[in-house]
């Protein structure tokens, strides 16, 4: 069974993002990883890169398929989880504690598009 | 709509992830592909291919006929040996890949890929004119199960019955009602069986119940027979790639009197191929897949990629690609696109891992 997050902000496309400050962590459910299997690897944008609202910043691969990342925001890439480019399997370990991406955020407001824990469950059930 | 194999409710049953194939709706996992590719590698696996196509071909004609539209030469064969090989257009492009089975003088058993079986069958019916024989389309009639891995030979033997530690690499046998080759897709040792829809439901559940063979799906299958180089139907070989283009010629002799394709494929070996074949490493993990550019180190599209994995048994990310010729040697440097990033690679050969057939 999925394990779901309280206090992130989910995406359609079954991201997540943890905000502190104006920064947030971005990464995928535990839904998706359960979808996707095997995860063998996962294509990061690099820090300073832009990233857009709805828009793809990367790829997390299975075995299979590569599935695009979408960014639940606008902003700047602080930060890459590093750990993820010789251990992909870790978002299959725990996908909530290995965030992909932090973005310093430029539009906060783009934060009340996204669906919270009740709802994002509501969207994995349908 | 998709048609079901036999096995469809047992798939279900098992939990399996089921998504279209070749006109099927096909188990690709039941657990993860990994996990089923290394059962097959290391033990033994089963593998629901009930959606191939059977056709059997009889008649006083029938070794004419086959040899007609067959690029492998079947003549002189004896009874219980099976042959690789293609169906060719006239211009030399591909009809599909095919194993004909000789079971008898003039009796020959050819089976064929599920997503071709239409247009196959429709093939060898138009080339039937000047032959004495009977084209039988028997892919409704038979279900087939492949038993690939180290161990297939003693669970074929002992959990379902079947003698066949005698039969060697490439022969087949008639067992009661049921065809039994040591055969495969997946660069093991390994069985394929074919028989009714009830055979063939029974043998499954005697297998599953076993516990000594694993069920795989047609996910593995396809990084199983990728990394020994073994091509699949709409992406090394197609009506545009050639059995020369993909590194196949041995399997076309152009020593027999005439097939279908010969004259091409003669001219392409003597004048040579604009693409061909090859194998690409890459530095990186990132993983090529089916249709991304293959560039040159100027940045220039020279091909495409045909099948990518990170291969499991190496732990590399490899891929076949359509490449022009000049770039096919050896070692040669090229990039693959992948999303908005290209990857430095260089030629290798197509075979990534090394097949443990048993002969």
């Amino acid at each position: 069974m999925a394990k779901f997050e309280e206090g992130l902000r989910y995406s359609e496309s079954h991201e997540y993002i943890r905000v502190e400050g104006e920064y947030g962590y971005i990464g995928i459910s535990d839904y998706a990883q359960h979808a996707l299997g095997n995860v063998v690897y996962v294509d990061m944008p690099e820090v300073d890169d832009e990233v857009t609202a709805g828009e793809e910043f990367g790829a997390v691969e299975s075995v299979k398929a590569a599935s695009d990342l979408i960014s639940p925001v606008s902003g700047i890439v602080v930060e890459v989880n590093e750990a993820l480019e010789d251990k992909p399997e870790l978002l299959n370990e725990d996908a909530f504690a290995n965030w992909i991406i932090k973005v310093q955020l430029s539009d906060p407001s783009e934060l009340d598009a996204l669906m919270d824990v009740e709802a994002y469950k509501a969207h994995c059930n349908e | 709509m998709e048609k079901k194999t036999c096995l469809y409710d047992r798939h279900v049953a098992l939990g399996a992830l089921m998504s279209p194939f070749g006109g099927f709706i096909m188990p690709i996992q039941y657990s993860n592909i990994t996990d089923e590719h290394n059962a097959v590698r290391q033990h033994c696996g089963v593998f629901d291919v009930s959606h191939m196509g059977e056709v059997r071909i009889t008649g006083p004609d029938a070794e004419r006929y086959v040899q007609h539209i067959f690029t492998n030469d079947v003549a002189g064969a004896p009874v219980g040996q099976i042959y690789y090989g293609m169906m060719l257009y006239p211009n030399g492009g591909t009809v599909d890949d095919l194993l004909v089975y000789k079971m008898g003088e003039n009796d020959f058993f050819l089976v064929i890929n599920a997503a071709n079986i239409d247009k196959d069958v429709a093939w060898m019916k138009e080339h039937t004119a000047g032959f004495d024989i009977k084209l039988d389309h028997q892919s409704d009639f038979y279900g087939q199960l492949a038993v690939q891995g180290p161990e297939a030979e003693a669970v074929v033997e002992e959990v379902l019955g079947i003698p066949c530690s005698e039969l060697k690499f490439y022969t087949a046998k008639v067992v009661g009602d049921i065809i039994v080759s040591r055969t495969g897709y997946t660069g093991e040792d390994g069985f394929e069986i074919y028989g009714s829809h009830e055979f063939t439901q029974q043998a499954w559940d005697k297998l599953i119940q076993s516990g000594r063979c694993k069920p795989c799906g047609l996910g593995c299958r396809d990084t199983l027979r990728f990394e020994v180089g073994l091509p699949l139907y709409g992406d090394e070989l197609s009506a545009d790639i050639s059995p020369v283009m993909a590194g196949l010629s041995m399997f076309c002799k152009l020593d027999k009197p005439e097939f279908i394709g010969k004259e091409a494929l003669a001219e392409q070996k003597a004048n040579g191929v604009a693409q061909k074949l090859v194998g690409i490493e890459l530095a990186d993990k990132a993983i090529p897949r089916h249709g991304y550019a293959v560039l040159n180190m100027e940045g220039e599209q020279v091909g495409e990629v045909t099948t990518g994995y990170h291969c499991l048994s190496v732990d590399k990310s490899v891929c076949m690609a359509l490449v022009k010729t000049e770039y096919a040697k050896l070692d040669t440097p090229l990039q693959v696109q992948i999303r908005k990033k290209t990857f430095p690679g260089k030629v290798v050969k197509k075979k990534f891992y090394d097949k443990h057939y048993k002969k």
